[in-house]
């Protein structure tokens, strides 16, 4: 009896990809709801990762007709001492379990693990960027090359060989050129003829076939292939974010915490849109500067606060190094809502004139002390002034924060998808 | 002295070619087996929990319910707290066996000996597979249930699929005809069938039809309530087949899916009415040929000692009191079960010329084994074969569990003169799927009335229906029906104990 033994090992893996896809889809609202509980409960940097998720498994379950109670019988193995007649204290609920481990049935949530892809996708799901559209016309368009097919001139660096060998062979085979075996064959045959004769008639059709075979060329001029390429339109696909931060002494530990979480996500989501993303941080004080990231979170530094010079700095860069044509620029500002007071027309006229119209989208986010509602207090000097704008028209986004946790749900409520272009006001 | 088959772990594919014709020569000479050809695939940890969450199977339609099992599986597994099995062996001619390519040449061998052969046999030989399932069809019928749920999708849209799919699922476990009807089931021609049944109803199709005014109804009284429940074929336990042929509103390719689904239940049927006996055959099977290849040298010592380890932790029974305790272990029942014949059959004793007159010191161990193979399912196999001798072994004891009983469990039987016949019936009811699955049949249809479907869950033993699972299958059930359903519960005296009235939901835009 033939037995074939197959090595399935090579063949594609992810089978169930679409059956999990499938699940995935039909729970979507259950594993988008631990997705962000469960990102909630991590360092930022970790976030993205992926990982073991739990949802309850409501809708999804698979019921059965099932029966329960009633009068059991059971037969077990590994008697010790009872005798027949013998009565058992009922512990609790009985010792017999009838759930298998393979359900899942019986429980009552359903852990599983999520890939990094996959959490990213449900972490950032419904959430778009705004103003995406703005840019797309202005966009300049680089030009890429990308292969289209084979073309009869060229240069002779891009000659195609194979298909060249391909069609001068179906042409030698269409033309019926001698091969070279069949000419060795006549060669040897003549070389064994003692006939004169048939010698005569041999090296007759030996020429023939030399001759036909000169005439039909191994490789024609008209067989010669080159690879065509074509010139195609590539969309500029980078961004600029700019983290502006105030960070004058009354900034704390916990408020810069908080900015960086923030920026975080947005790096991660911006990411996710553009190829390149660049990240310039300006941090300022009564007076504005670029950083790197470390100095931008970690080092010290004191002074007054004038917002207008992060903007002029800003400002400066943008000019410098991102030509807004060519790039899609983003910004946040974190502060503690301070300014001076002296400072906010300055500041107004920079963010309206300079700083909105080449942005995408600018958000302020406003962090306050942890335990300290943000709700109660009277609104900042900064908070003020950029209501004041965004109410006269100026598309600014703000929130105000004072918890870890709120970081995903501002953030989520920022660049929800919506329908309306209007905002709603801050909570 | 004959060469080895492999020294150490190490296995290519050569290895497994010559272990497969040594395990091959002792399966047909010594032991006699009758198997189909064989088809040995090499498979990767990944590929083994795909294979888990389509029951097996290696092409299954999509579904999102096997997706939820594989990430149930995988998380599980990564975890740590779930090995994956050596092999999966499907009842399909040729008889596919998948092993993993973590196995050592060892483990290698003894899956080959235990599902190629012994496996393999049983699939071919007993009874049950053989009026129930057509090993020839099912991996075209697969292929053509997975086509057809695909083209359904295309053309009435995942989501409405999907419905009619986990409406089907739901209730899998009452799609299955469990008394033999006249023919038996060719799958292939199955999957003509349906083909011809599509095309003859685009043939036919004419519009025009649908504008001939029809005659006034036919007075309905005439049909009494016998001849109505004869023409429905009721009582009908097969509550899918009874949807597929008499639901009012139910769209064609609707049908063939719960027929799809149904022809898939009925092909596992017999697996659920024999994992003892399944598991003990492959399990003798695999230790006779490894003792074999040993003796004959072709596997060294310490391999064979290898051997000897995995084998007992397959056959470990632990004790009740065990917290691993989980109910019996098939392979640790079933093999001890048939060694205990070849004991019989070739040195009885007093006891055994009693119990079992017919077989004790027939010689012929082979034989009587592949007549028990062939002949008998879990049920009737524990019933028949089990020896006091066995029963003392286990130190088996019967606990009878009745809630109105203040006093506590009452142990009813144990492994003594007294007890054993008891003993032993109770097991084997046990392993009888009729008493496992509850007993729901369609008895009534009011076809005169606002067409409630009615069904009747005949209780036993006083053990009632999950209430929330048996509303939410029951939703499910009259959602095909298009119309009211309605449960009652009756005892064997036919008193009524519970009812549930399901109404169908309309049906909604998306998926809930």
């Amino acid at each position: 009896m033939p037995i074939h033994i197959i090595d399935r090992r090579l063949n594609p893996g992810g089978k169930s990809l679409e059956n999990r896809q499938r699940f995935l889809r039909r729970a979507k609202s259950l594993v988008q709801g631990a997705v962000k509980k469960t990102s909630q409960e991590r360092d930022i940097k970790d976030v993205l990762e992926g990982g073991e998720v739990t949802i309850p498994l409501d809708g999804m379950h698979e019921p059965r007709f099932r029966r329960e109670g009633g009068t059991r019988d059971m037969v077990l193995p590994g008697n010790k001492k009872f005798v027949e007649g013998d009565y058992l204290q009922r512990q609790g609920q009985g010792s017999a379990k009838d759930s298998g481990p393979g359900e899942g049935d019986s429980e009552d949530a359903f852990r599983f693990v999520l890939s990094r892809d996959e959490f990213v996708d449900l972490f950032l799901d419904d959430l778009e960027l705004p103003d995406l559209a703005k840019r797309k016309i202005a966009q300049t368009e680089s030009e890429g090359i990308q292969r289209a097919g084979y073309t009869t001139s060229g240069s002779p660096a891009n000659i195609s060989v194979s298909r060249t060998v391909k069609l001068a062979l179906a042409r030698r085979i269409a033309l019926r050129r001698p091969r070279k075996e069949e000419i060795e064959e006549l060669e040897a045959a003549i070389a064994a003829c003692t006939d004169e004769a048939e010698r005569a008639e041999l090296v007759a059709e030996l020429e023939k076939l030399e001759a036909k075979s000169k005439r039909i060329p191994f490789i024609d001029p008209l067989d010669i292939r080159y690879r065509r390429f074509e010139t195609v339109p590539k969309p500029v696909a980078q961004a600029v974010m700019f983290c502006l931060m105030d960070v004058s002494g009354s900034m704390s530990e916990h408020m810069k915490d908080l900015a960086k979480r923030f920026y975080m996500l947005l790096y991660v989501f911006l990411k996710r849109r553009y190829k390149h993303v660049e990240i310039v941080f300006i941090r300022h004080t009564d007076r504005a500067e670029e950083v790197d990231e470390q100095t931008f979170f970690y080092g010290p530094a004191s002074g007054g606060t004038l917002v207008s010079s992060a903007l002029q700095a800003m400002h400066e860069i943008v000019r410098e190094r991102f030509n807004p044509s060519d790039w899609n620029i983003y910004a946040a500002q974190a502060s503690d809502g301070d300014n001076s007071y002296s400072d906010g027309e300055l500041t107004g006229l920079l963010l309206t004139d300079k700083i909105l119209p080449v942005c995408q989208f600018f958000a302020y986010l406003e962090v306050g002390e942890s335990g300290g509602s943000a709700f109660d207090l009277s609104d900042s000097s900064l908070w003020a002034l950029y209501e004041r704008l965004r109410n006269s028209g100026a598309p600014l986004s703000m929130r105000k924060v004072s918890e870890r946790s709120e970081i995903f749900p501002v953030f989520h409520d920022l660049f929800q998808r919506r329908e309306t272009a209007q905002e709603k006001t801050a909570p | 002295m004959t060469e080895r088959l492999f020294e150490g772990a190490d296995w290519d594919f050569h290895t497994l070619q010559r272990i497969t014709d040594a395990c091959e020569q002792v399966a047909l000479k010594d032991l006699g087996l009758d198997v189909y050809p064989n088809q040995i695939e090499v498979i990767t940890a990944e590929q083994m929990l795909d294979a888990y969450s389509s029951v097996g199977m290696p092409l299954f339609y999509k579904h999102w319910s096997f997706g939820k099992h594989f990430a149930f599986h995988e998380a599980s597994y990564r975890k740590g707290l779930m090995g994956l099995a050596y092999e999966i062996v499907i009842n399909s001619s040729p008889c596919i066996s998948y092993l993993m390519e973590e196995n050592t040449a060892t483990m290698q061998t003894l899956v080959i000996a235990h599902a190629a052969f012994g496996h393999n046999h049983f699939f071919k030989n007993n009874y049950l597979f053989k009026q129930w399932t057509d090993a020839d069809g099912i991996l075209d019928y697969l292929d053509f249930a997975k086509n057809y749920v695909m083209q359904c999708e295309d053309r009435y849209g995942r989501i409405e699929v999907e419905r009619t799919l986990d409406a089907a699922h739901a209730l899998m476990s009452h799609g299955i005809d469990r008394y033999p009807g006249k023919k038996k089931l060719d799958l292939r021609a199955e999957e003509k069938r349906a083909g011809r049944r599509r095309q003859h109803e685009e043939e036919v199709f004419n519009d025009l039809w649908r504008t001939v005014p029809k005659g006034a109804a036919k007075s309905r009284s005439a049909l009494s309530i016998e001849r109505r429940r004869k023409l429905l074929g009721l009582p009908q336990e097969n509550l899918l087949y009874f949807l597929e042929k008499s639901a009012p509103r139910l769209a064609p390719w609707q049908r063939e899916l719960l027929r799809i689904v149904r022809h898939i239940a009925q092909y596992f049927y017999p697996q659920s009415q024999t994992k003892v006996m399944n598991e003990g055959t492959a399990t003798y099977v695999h230790y006779r040929i490894m003792t074999k290849l040993h003796e004959q040298g072709r596997i060294s010592d310490g391999n064979f000692l290898e051997f000897l380890g995995s084998h007992t932790n397959v056959v470990f029974q632990p004790e009740f009191d065990d917290p691993r305790f989980s109910g019996f272990n098939p392979y640790a029942l079933g093999f001890a079960v048939m060694q205990d014949i070849e004991r019989i059959v070739t040195k009885p004793e007093d006891e055994d010329r009693e119990w079992f007159p017919d077989i004790a010191g027939k010689g012929d161990v082979m034989g009587v084994l592949r007549d028990v193979w062939a002949n008998y399912r879990d049920e009737s196999f524990i019933g028949q074969f089990l020896s006091p001798r066995l029963m003392r072994h286990f130190r088996m004891f019967h606990l009878h569990d009745d809630p109105e009983e203040r006093a506590g469990i009452r142990v009813d039987a144990i492994h003594d003169e007294r007890g054993f016949r008891r003993v032993r019936r109770e097991l084997a009811r046990q392993h009888d799927v009729g008493f496992i699955d509850a007993n729901i049949e369609v008895v009534d249809v009011d076809l005169s009335g606002d067409r409630r479907l009615i069904l009747h869950h005949h209780v036993i033993k006083g053990s009632q229906l999950n209430e929330t699972d048996a509303k939410r299958v029951l939703q499910h059930l009259a959602d095909l029906w298009t119309y009211d359903v309605a449960l009652i519960e009756v005892d064997a005296k036919d008193k009524v104990l519970r009812e549930y009235v399901v109404s169908p939901r309309p049906i909604p835009a998306a998926v809930a």
